[in-house]
C-alpha cells in the first residue's frame, strides 16, 4: 500500500536508520507536507546535510540531495543557492553539526541574509557517534563526554541565530506538528536566512542517560514543559534569556522573528547593476 | 576593464593572469578566504566577476569557500578557489568530498614555504604530496604546475577542461614566484582556446544514476534542480548515490575514483621533453623551479656531459611510464625541488639507475652550481 507522500520519499532505501522514538521522521514528513503545500515546483528543492543522524534525512527525501562534510552544509547550500537563485535550498541537520563544527558557518549565513531554510534538529546530544556532549545539551545533562553532569553554558540557538540576523526565527518541538509544517511553510515563502529550531526526541542516547529512556516519556516532557510565547520579538535583542533552556525546564515555544531586510542575492543584484551602469 | 576578456598582450601577474584564465575557461562562481600569496586571485575575480554576472564571496574561512564551490558545481556553475599553504591544508577534507561525489571545480593553491604558518610571502613547493593524497583515505586528483604567468593562464584553463572531463577537482599547484611574477601574457578568448564542455547526461529523470560510470569510467553529471532527483553522499556509495556500507560497494566505488585518472592518465600527462633522447643525465623538475634548472644544466654541458631536461606540467597523474622508459638508457636522473623530497621518491620508484635529489627548504632558490654538481656526480657513473 503507497502512503500519500511516497512520490518525496525515497521508498527503495525504506527502513531508516534512525532509533525508535527518535524524531527526526516527524519532522521529515513535516518538511515534506510544507513542501507539497507550498505550491513551488518540487524540482526547485534542493536538500543538503552535514553529518549525524539528522544528516541522513536527506537521503530518503526524494529531490535533489547532497549529503556533504560535519558541519559544512551551510557554505555548500550557499553555493547551491548563489549559483542558481531558483533553487530553494533547506538545511537538515543536527545541533553538533550546525553550532559545533559548523558554528562559524551559521553565524556568517544569517549575518549575509543568504536565503536558506535551515532547519536544526536539536535533541541536546551527540546522537550517531554515542551520545556526546553537544554544545546544546543543559548544564547537568548526562552524556558519554559529561558523565558527571555537564557543566558548560549551551548556546540558545534562537537567540544565537536571530543575533546574528537570521529574518525568520523559530522553535519547535516534534509535538508540535501542525506548527512545526507551517513554519517550514512560512521559512520556503521567506526571503532571506530561516532558522527552526525542533526540539527532538533522543530516546537512544540523551534520553537514556536522563531519566527518559522511551521516545513517549520524552514527549511527554515537550508537553507538560512546553510553553508557547508569542510576545518574544527577538528580533528587538531584548528578551533573549527568556528563550533559554535548561535540564528538565520550560522549552518556550513559537516564532520570535520574522522581519525583512534586504538578502544577499538582492545586494549582489544591485551590484551587478551598479557595475554595469559603470561600464557604459 | 571595460571589455568581456582581455585581448592581446599585457604586462601582467601571474595570479591575475590565473584569475583571468579561469575566466576565459567560464568559471563564473569564485569563493576564497585571503592568503599570502594567493590573494590577488581573489582581489582581482571580485573585481571581474560581476561585470561578467559572476559571483564572488569572500567566505570565513577556506573550508567554507571550498565546500561553497562543490555546491556551485553541483548547481551548474564553474567554480575555482584559490588559497596558500595553510588554507589549502584546511580545504583537503572537502576535496576529498569532491573526489568522492566527483564534482568538477579547480583549486589553486599558491604554494609558499612551510610547514605551518611557514614563510606567508616566499616560495615553496613543499605541497606536492598534500596535493595528491592531503585528504583521507585512496583517490586520484589531477595537479598541474605552471612555471610562468602565460602558463598559469594557459594551465587554469586546462585544469578547467580537465576537471570537467574527468569530473575531478583540479589542482593548480603554482607557488609565489610564479603568482607574484609580472611577465608578458598573451592572453587568449575563449573562441582561441579549447574549453571542455560539462559532460551532461543526455539520459532522462528516472534513467540517469549520478555515479554510473561510462566507458572511460566518467559518469555524465546533471544540474541540481533540473528534475533529476539525485542523492549523492560522502559516504560509500552505489551507482544510484545510495551509501552502501560493504567492502564490495567500496571495492568498486574506490577502485573506480582512482582508475578514471590511472587508466586515462597517458590522456592527461602533460611534460616538456629536451634533449632527453640523447641524454646520459635527466633533469626533472616542475614549476618556477624548471626555470632555474636551466643555468645548472648549461653549466654540466659546457663540461661535455650529455644533459636532457625533463619538466612535468602534469604533476599528478605522475608520468611513471615515461620515467621508467628513461631510466632504461640514461646514467642517471637529478631531481631538482623546492622540498626536501617530494617527487624524488616517485621518480626513484620509477628508475632503475641513480637518482639524485637536489633540495631545497624554500624561500629562495637553488643555486646553478648545486644543480650541475649533481648532474656531474651522476654522469661519474657511466664511467
Amino acid at each position: 500500500m503507497n502512503h500519500p507522500m511516497d512520490h518525496l520519499l525515497r521508498t527503495d532505501r525504506l527502513p531508516h536508520i534512525w532509533c525508535p522514538g527518535c524524531g527526526i521522521g516527524t519532522i521529515v514528513s513535516c518538511c515534506i507536507r510544507a513542501i507539497e503545500e507550498s505550491g513551488i515546483p518540487e524540482e526547485q528543492f534542493v536538500t543538503v546535510s552535514g553529518i549525524g543522524c539528522t544528516s541522513r534525512a536527506p537521503g530518503y527525501i526524494n529531490l535533489d540531495s547532497f549529503h556533504t562534510t560535519h558541519g559544512r552544509a551551510i557554505p555548500f547550500a550557499t553555493g547551491l543557492k548563489l549559483a542558481n537563485s531558483r533553487l530553494k535550498v533547506f538545511i537538515l541537520a543536527g545541533d553538533g553539526d550546525l553550532f559545533a563544527i559548523g558554528g562559524n558557518h551559521i553565524i556568517h549565513a544569517a549575518r549575509r541574509n543568504v536565503e536558506l531554510v535551515v532547519i536544526c534538529v536539536n535533541n541536546f546530544i551527540y546522537g550517531m557517534t554515542g551520545g556526546q556532549v553537544a554544545p546544546t545539551t543543559p548544564v547537568g545533562g548526562i552524556t558519554s563526554t559529561s558523565p558527571y553532569g555537564n557543566f558548560e553554558h549551551p548556546f540558545n540557538l534562537v537567540y544565537l541565530t536571530a543575533a546574528a540576523g537570521a529574518v525568520y526565527v523559530a522553535r519547535w518541538t516534534t509535538l508540535h506538528v501542525h506548527q512545526l509544517k507551517r513554519a517550514i511553510g512560512e521559512a520556503f515563502n521567506k526571503r532571506g536566512f530561516s532558522f527552526i529550531e525542533v526540539i527532538s526526541p533522543c530516546p537512544t542516547e540523551y534520553g537514556r542517560k536522563n531519566r527518559k529512556a522511551r521516545g513517549i516519556d520524552i514527549m511527554k516532557y515537550f508537553k507538560e514543559k512546553s510553553v508557547i510565547k508569542r510576545d518574544i520579538d527577538l528580533s528587538t535583542g531584548s528578551f533573549g534569556k527568556l528563550t533559554d533552556i535548561k535540564l528538565d525546564g520550560e522549552i518556550v515555544c513559537g516564532k520570535f522573528v520574522d522581519i525583512e531586510r534586504p538578502t544577499y542575492l538582492d545586494k549582489l543584484e544591485e551590484l551587478k547593476t551598479v557595475v554595469s551602469i559603470s561600464l557604459k | 576593464m571595460n571589455t568581456e576578456f582581455l585581448k592581446g598582450e599585457h604586462f601582467v601577474q601571474g595570479n591575475i593572469a590565473c584569475a583571468e584564465g579561469a575566466i576565459v575557461a567560464g568559471c563564473r562562481f569564485f569563493a576564497g578566504y585571503p592568503i599570502t600569496p594567493s590573494t590577488e586571485i581573489g582581489e582581482h575575480m571580485a573585481e571581474r566577476l560581476p561585470k561578467l554576472g559572476g559571483v564572488f564571496v569572500q567566505f570565513e574561512d577556506e573550508i567554507a569557500s571550498i565546500a561553497a564551490i562543490l555546491g556551485a558545481s553541483w548547481a551548474g556553475v564553474k567554480s575555482m578557489t584559490a588559497t596558500s599553504g595553510p588554507g589549502f591544508s584546511l580545504m583537503n577534507e572537502n576535496i576529498g568530498l569532491g573526489a568522492m561525489m566527483e564534482v568538477p571545480c579547480v583549486v589553486v593553491n599558491i604554494q609558499r614555504g612551510g610547514p605551518s604558518t611557514g614563510l606567508p610571502t616566499m616560495e615553496g613547493q613543499a605541497d606536492v604530496m598534500q596535493a595528491r593524497w592531503g585528504s583521507h583515505g585512496d583517490y586520484e586528483i589531477i595537479a598541474v604546475s605552471p612555471n610562468s604567468p602565460q602558463e598559469i593562464f594557459d594551465l587554469t584553463i586546462e585544469a578547467f577542461n580537465l576537471s570537467e572531463q574527468y569530473r575531478v577537482p583540479t589542482i593548480v599547484l603554482s607557488d609565489a614566484a610564479v603568482g607574484h611574477m609580472t611577465e608578458k601574457v598573451k592572453f587568449r578568448t575563449p573562441e582561441e582556446v579549447k574549453i571542455t564542455p560539462r559532460r551532461y547526461t543526455t539520459l532522462k529523470p528516472g534513467d540517469y544514476l549520478p555515479h554510473k560510470p561510462d566507458s572511460d569510467l566518467v559518469p555524465p553529471i546533471i544540474k541540481a534542480g533540473d528534475g533529476y532527483r539525485i542523492h549523492t553522499t560522502g559516504l560509500t556509495h552505489d551507482e544510484r548515490g545510495y551509501p552502501v556500507m560493504k567492502e564490495e560497494a567500496q571495492g568498486r566505488l574506490v577502485r573506480r575514483l582512482v582508475n578514471k585518472i590511472r587508466k586515462n592518465a597517458n590522456k592527461i600527462i602533460r611534460v616538456e621533453e629536451i634533449d632527453t633522447h640523447n641524454a646520459d643525465v635527466v633533469v626533472i623538475s616542475y614549476g618556477i623551479t624548471s626555470r632555474i634548472v636551466w643555468s645548472g644544466i648549461e653549466l654540466s654541458k659546457r663540461k661535455g656531459i650529455k644533459v636532457g631536461y625533463l619538466r612535468l606540467i602534469t604533476i599528478w597523474p605522475f608520468p611513471e611510464a615515461m620515467v621508467r622508459e628513461l631510466s632504461n638508457h640514461i646514467t642517471g636522473f637529478v631531481v631538482v625541488e623546492m622540498n626536501l623530497g617530494q617527487i624524488f621518491y616517485e621518480v626513484e620508484r620509477c628508475s632503475a639507475v641513480k637518482t639524485l635529489l637536489v633540495p631545497h627548504a624554500g624561500g629562495g632558490f637553488h643555486k646553478p652550481e648545486e644543480i650541475s654538481q649533481a648532474i656531474e656526480e651522476v654522469a661519474k657513473k657511466r664511467k
